[in-house]
């Protein structure tokens, strides 16, 4: 949205205005913590689990997975939620997974169009531009357009198909598998997997993009 | 509510996707603080999931669009911990509690990862048959409420084919106003492009929401 940081830390007029969020967050904490409310440690650990522990890689290793076991893909397509569990991934904003499997014929996108909604144990936190008014507006009524942001082309016979997540519903997509992978182990595969191709908003990389 | 600046599905004006490469988890410091605060502040608070994206929605749309995303969490936040007699303006200008704290739960360090990792499913005993199936085609109602909804604007009117029957869940609308969850039975409906955006729309488009049974009439 037009306020973002990354849109606006260029431009001076809003530098005041950030340091006075900055000083209001820091008054909240103070008051906060003075009352007892927040312990400040807690504070620092959920940054930390956020900031370096949950995040695409997750997602990437449960794609990967499904790549290469055909029985882990069939229960990750049919209930993703004790899937994803079995890979180690479970928790807040993450209840209720369901995975969406891309077909040559048919590929899937996810967006939030009322807020922020996006599957956290297995995605981490959202990206700027997942949360901004272009994609929430634009990701239902001009599906490829969105795309074509991203610099992603579809055959024009491909079906695109746009999750709004309404609910409590996460929706993870799960991407092709890049050709031309042909014996690779899951670690190696799991590099292919970006977070973009988990929303449906990128492809996973070719072996050819990776050194 | 619908129609807010929140609702933002096929609004025209915002201009392309700005995808940022090789972006942080957080782009500022207080942005790190304000979701923490507003995870930790969670338990002593009590609120609900719905209550809290009902305080971040509920200001006006200049407001809402004019502020970053951190910074709509951190109104919000404010909002509930104000309406909840935690913390007062003048404390927050004063920058040190003037009043005494009540005695509240509150999420130590020790918890984090057992927090996070307890699941809050919405799910709950189902306790009416559902109105519909998959395959049933319905009409999105037109409603305009001036509290919470999770039913998209853009949707409203429009007809729609159930593709699943999800399960029975928390009413947003509800819980979101303190009224209770009042679960309900939700569905995955699916439209069709051209049925939401007329015979312009991009072909082989399909749209879903996921919709409780309120939302929905027979057509």
């Amino acid at each position: 949205m037009a306020g973002d940081d990354h849109h606006n830390h260029h431009h001076d007029h809003n530098h005041s205005e950030l340091s006075e969020t900055q000083l209001r967050v820091r008054a909240l904490e103070t008051v906060l913590t003075e009352k007892g409310y927040v312990d400040p440690a807690a504070l620092d650990l959920l940054i930390e689990t956020y900031e370096k522990k949950v995040g695409p890689r997750n997602g990437a290793r449960v794609v990967a997975r499904a790549w290469v076991d055909q029985a882990y893909r069939a229960r990750l397509l049919k209930d993703a939620t004790p899937a994803i569990a079995e890979v180690g991934y479970a928790g807040r904003q993450g209840e209720h997974i369901v995975a969406l499997e891309n077909t040559p014929k048919l590929h899937n996108i996810v967006v939030c169009t009322l807020c922020s909604c996006y599957p956290w144990p297995v995605l981490g936190l959202p990206p700027v531009w997942y949360k901004s008014a272009p994609y929430r507006s634009r990701a239902v009524a001009d599906p490829r357009g969105v795309l074509g942001d991203f610099g992603v082309t579809l055959p024009a016979d491909t079906e695109i198909r746009i999750w709004d997540s309404t609910a409590e519903i996460r929706y993870l997509v799960l991407p092709m598998r890049p050709a031309d992978t042909d014996g690779w182990s899951e670690e190696r595969l799991a590099e292919l997997v970006t977070r973009d191709s988990m929303i449906g908003t990128g492809l996973p990389k070719e072996p050819k993009d990776l050194k | 509510m619908t129609d807010g600046a929140q609702d933002m599905g096929g609004v025209k004006g915002f201009g392309p996707v700005e995808p940022e490469p090789n972006e942080p988890v957080f782009h500022r410091e207080w942005e790190r603080r304000a979701f923490a605060l507003t995870l930790a502040m969670g338990k002593p608070g009590g609120w609900n999931l719905d209550m809290s994206r009902s305080a971040r929605e509920n200001r006006p749309n200049n407001e809402y669009l004019s502020m970053s995303y951190y910074q709509i969490w951190l109104a919000g936040l404010e909002t509930l911990m104000k309406e909840g007699n935690l913390i007062s303006e003048d404390e927050i200008e004063a920058q040190q509690s003037l009043y005494p704290p009540k005695s509240l739960p509150v999420l130590s360090s020790a918890d984090v990862e057992k927090t996070l990792h307890q699941r809050g499913p919405t799910e709950r005993i189902v306790r009416a048959p559902a109105r519909f199936k998959p395959g049933d085609r319905v009409r999105m109602r037109t409603i305009n409420p001036p509290t919470h909804t999770r039913l998209p604007r853009y949707v409203c009117g429009h007809t729609a084919v159930v593709e699943r029957v999800i399960g029975y869940h928390v009413f947003p609308d509800s819980n979101a106003i303190d009224k209770g969850e009042d679960p309900q039975w939700l569905y995955t409906v699916v439209f069709d492009g051209r049925e939401l955006w007329g015979p312009a729309a991009q072909a082989g488009t399909k749209v879903s929401i996921d919709a409780w049974e309120p939302y929905m009439e027979t057509i």
